[in-house]
């Protein structure tokens, strides 16, 4: 004798139809859970992507070397200048510079000699910079006027020097084929060449210095060896040659130089998705047990609120299995609402959140699939033992009813 | 002539502390068109009586035929079987769904049976209109009478139609005059050929019956000497 799968399912709807108030109370907890977890799991996607999308390749293929003063001026320098054709032929290195700089405080005082009104102030105090050659390639600047000086003019120790765009305005800089000279705490250099904008965000301070070669900055104010060297690679290997970089540039004491490379960002998708997610699944988790205990609880309730129906039910022919069947799929289906709405709720939330972020929402299929079918399980589970109460009644004392 | 019910040295002893004897060595044969009255005082075993017939409980000894089948060997499921197919209850508390309609309320006596979907609808109004209330079908049970509501609750039992009709105390929540509509209706069913045991209190309820049947303390006796009437009704 089996029952009509139309009976069971019109005897499941009406059991759960019966207390409106009370299926919907029921059915919170699970939509808590699952919201949570569907809202958790799509901000940190959406958002892991946004991180990884803003963290374009550019900033992805630039190193900075900061190198510690020797410990005593006459000990070694850590980093030698000819280290940095080490560095340059590694593979993905692009272009390598290093420059030594005037301390911060001790700026040297700076004045051009094409100024003619004797009224104004001429000196200025600007950031000396020692520079290797390579600096404009590694620091993504160009030349706008003239040019950078090369190896011929660091060989000769020449009292050459390059302007920055915002230096060259100070001291009034225009044109450079008059053979303009600045004099640096005294001493004239000849401007050979203005710098355009500077494209890389941690080398700005290049637009107001004035950069002469290493050598010439030696002589000049005792710059001594390389204090930051700046590189740039080719996508994708700024990591691996972060990681050599220390080793290559000063073999004797590699940890005498700090690396600043930019995070992999496949590393930085997955940390932020973890940071963002981890805690929150835990509370969607947590609120999807305390569904679960919900609806074990009321179903529970309702089964002994109903002895006397399941009583009725078994005197009318009905077998434990079809009770077991019927509390089972009651639990189930509310679990199942609840799923369906958390799941909505939660959709609904990641499109909030990310249109009042401005970021793209991204959205899995697959997620939303499996959350109702999550809400399924939940209440399939919780109706377990409820159902097998149920189911294990004896008829005479079910229809005495409960008590 | 054959039985509807034939019970042969059963006995019913619940093992509660002290152990109670509800039934011991009760004989009792109803032919089918039977109309039997139980009576007895309150906690002599009528009810326990009653839930052996109806397959609910199983007794301890002695065998039970239901229309010629044998019952206590039977399985848990075959039992359920029978008795969703050839038993119908009426219960004292009517135990009706307050959430149903009554239309609704009466086709729960075929969703276990394996009856077909088809029809049901007609035929548990046909059962409403037999006991008198095709004019309430739509009606929740709330808003019905006493009486109204056995009605339905017999109905219900009607639906399936059951080869033995079981009733504990149908009476036993309504006033006289609803009574004797239930007992007019009974009267009816018994006239269309249907099986009835009713156990009750009530001498107007039991007087009504063509057999009597007293238990005592567990005990059974048959309270009038047969009639000459009555091997007519039996027979039939
Ligand atoms: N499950 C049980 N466990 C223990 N004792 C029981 C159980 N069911 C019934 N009894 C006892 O068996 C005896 C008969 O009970 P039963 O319900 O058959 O009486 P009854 O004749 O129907 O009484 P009433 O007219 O008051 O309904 C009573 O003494 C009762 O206490
Ligand atoms: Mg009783």
């Amino acid at each position: 004798m089996t029952m009509d799968l139309r009976d069971l399912a019109g005897e499941v709807l009406a059991g759960i139809g019966t207390r409106p108030a009370r299926t919907a109370l029921t059915i919170l907890g699970t939509v808590l859970g699952i919201g949570t977890l569907v809202t958790t799991l799509g901000v940190s996607a959406t958002a892991g992507d946004q991180i990884a999308g803003r963290f374009d390749s550019v900033t992805a293929t630039e190193i900075t070397v900061d190198v510690n003063p020797p410990a005593r001026p006459d000990s070694p320098p850590t980093v030698r200048w000819a280290a940095l054709d080490d560095l340059a032929r590694l593979n993905g290195v692009e272009a390598v510079a290093a420059y030594s700089q005037s301390p911060a405080g001790q700026e040297p005082a700076v004045r051009a000699n094409t100024l003619r009104d004797p009224e104004r102030v001429l000196d200025r105090t600007l950031p000396l910079l020692g520079a290797s050659t390579a600096l404009p390639a590694a620091a993504r600047t160009e030349i706008s006027l003239g040019r950078f000086f090369d190896d011929g003019h660091i060989r000769r120790r020449d009292r050459v020097a390059v302007l920055g765009e915002q230096a060259a305005r100070l001291l009034g800089v225009t044109r450079i084929d008059n053979q303009p000279a600045v004099f640096v705490a005294g001493v004239p250099f000849t401007v050979v060449g203005v710098l355009g904008p500077v494209r890389r965000a941690d080398q700005q301070g290049l637009t107001g210095a004035v950069i002469v070669p290493w050598t010439a900055a030696d002589d000049t104010l005792h710059l001594g060896p390389a204090s930051s060297v700046i590189v740039t690679t080719s996508l994708g290997a700024a990591p691996l040659v972060a990681g050599q970089a220390p080793i290559a540039l000063s073999p004797d004491d590699p940890a005498a130089v700090r690396v600043q490379a930019p995070p992999d960002p496949a590393e930085l998708r997955t940390g932020v998705a973890e940071d963002v997610s981890g805690l929150l699944l835990v509370l969607g988790v947590v609120s999807l047990v305390v569904g679960a205990l919900g609806i074990a609880n009321v179903t529970l309730v309702t089964v002994m609120e109903r002895t006397a129906e399941i009583g009725l039910r078994r005197a009318l022919g009905a077998r434990r299995r079809h009770i077991a069947i019927q509390f089972l799929l009651e639990s189930t289906v509310v679990g199942l609402l609840g799923g369906i709405i958390g799941a909505s709720a939660g959709i609904v939330a990641v499109v909030v959140i990310s249109v009042a972020r401005q970021w793209t929402p991204v959205l899995d299929a697959g997620l939303a699939a499996a959350a109702p079918v999550a809400g399924a399980a939940v209440g399939l589970l919780a109706g377990l033992y409820p159902a097998l109460r149920a189911a294990g009644m004896q008829p005479v004392d079910a229809l005495r009813g409960p008590g | 002539m054959s039985a509807v019910i034939a019970l042969r040295g059963v006995s019913r002893t619940f093992a509660s502390d002290p152990p109670v004897a509800a039934l011991s060595n009760v004989d009792l044969r109803v032919a089918a068109g039977d109309y039997v009255g139980i009576v007895g005082p309150s906690g002599s075993g009528k009810s326990t009586l009653l839930n052996l017939l109806g397959l609910l409980d199983r007794p301890d000894c002695g065998t039970y035929a239901l229309e010629g089948v044998e019952t206590t060997g039977l399985s848990d499921p075959a039992r359920t079987a029978l008795r969703g197919s050839r038993i119908g209850f009426v219960f004292q508390a009517f135990h009706l769904l307050a959430h149903r309609d009554v239309l609704d309320n009466v086709m729960l006596g075929e969703v276990y049976t394996g009856a077909p979907r088809a029809g049901r609808a007609a035929r548990a109004a046909a059962a409403l209109d037999r006991v008198g209330m095709g004019h309430r079908r739509d009606f929740r049970p709330g808003r019905l009478s006493g009486g109204e509501r056995q009605r339905v609750a017999i109905a219900r039992a009607l639906i399936g139609e059951p080869a033995l009709l079981l009733c504990d105390e149908p009476t036993g929540n309504l006033d006289s005059v609803t009574t004797g509509a239930v007992l007019d209706l009974f009267d009816e069913l018994r006239d269309g050929g249907t099986t009835l045991v009713v156990i009750t209190h009530d001498e107007a309820v039991s007087a009504r019956a063509a057999r009597r049947v007293r238990i005592t303390d567990g005990r059974l006796s048959e309270l009038d000497a047969p009639t000459a009437e009555l091997p007519a009704v039996s027979a039939r």
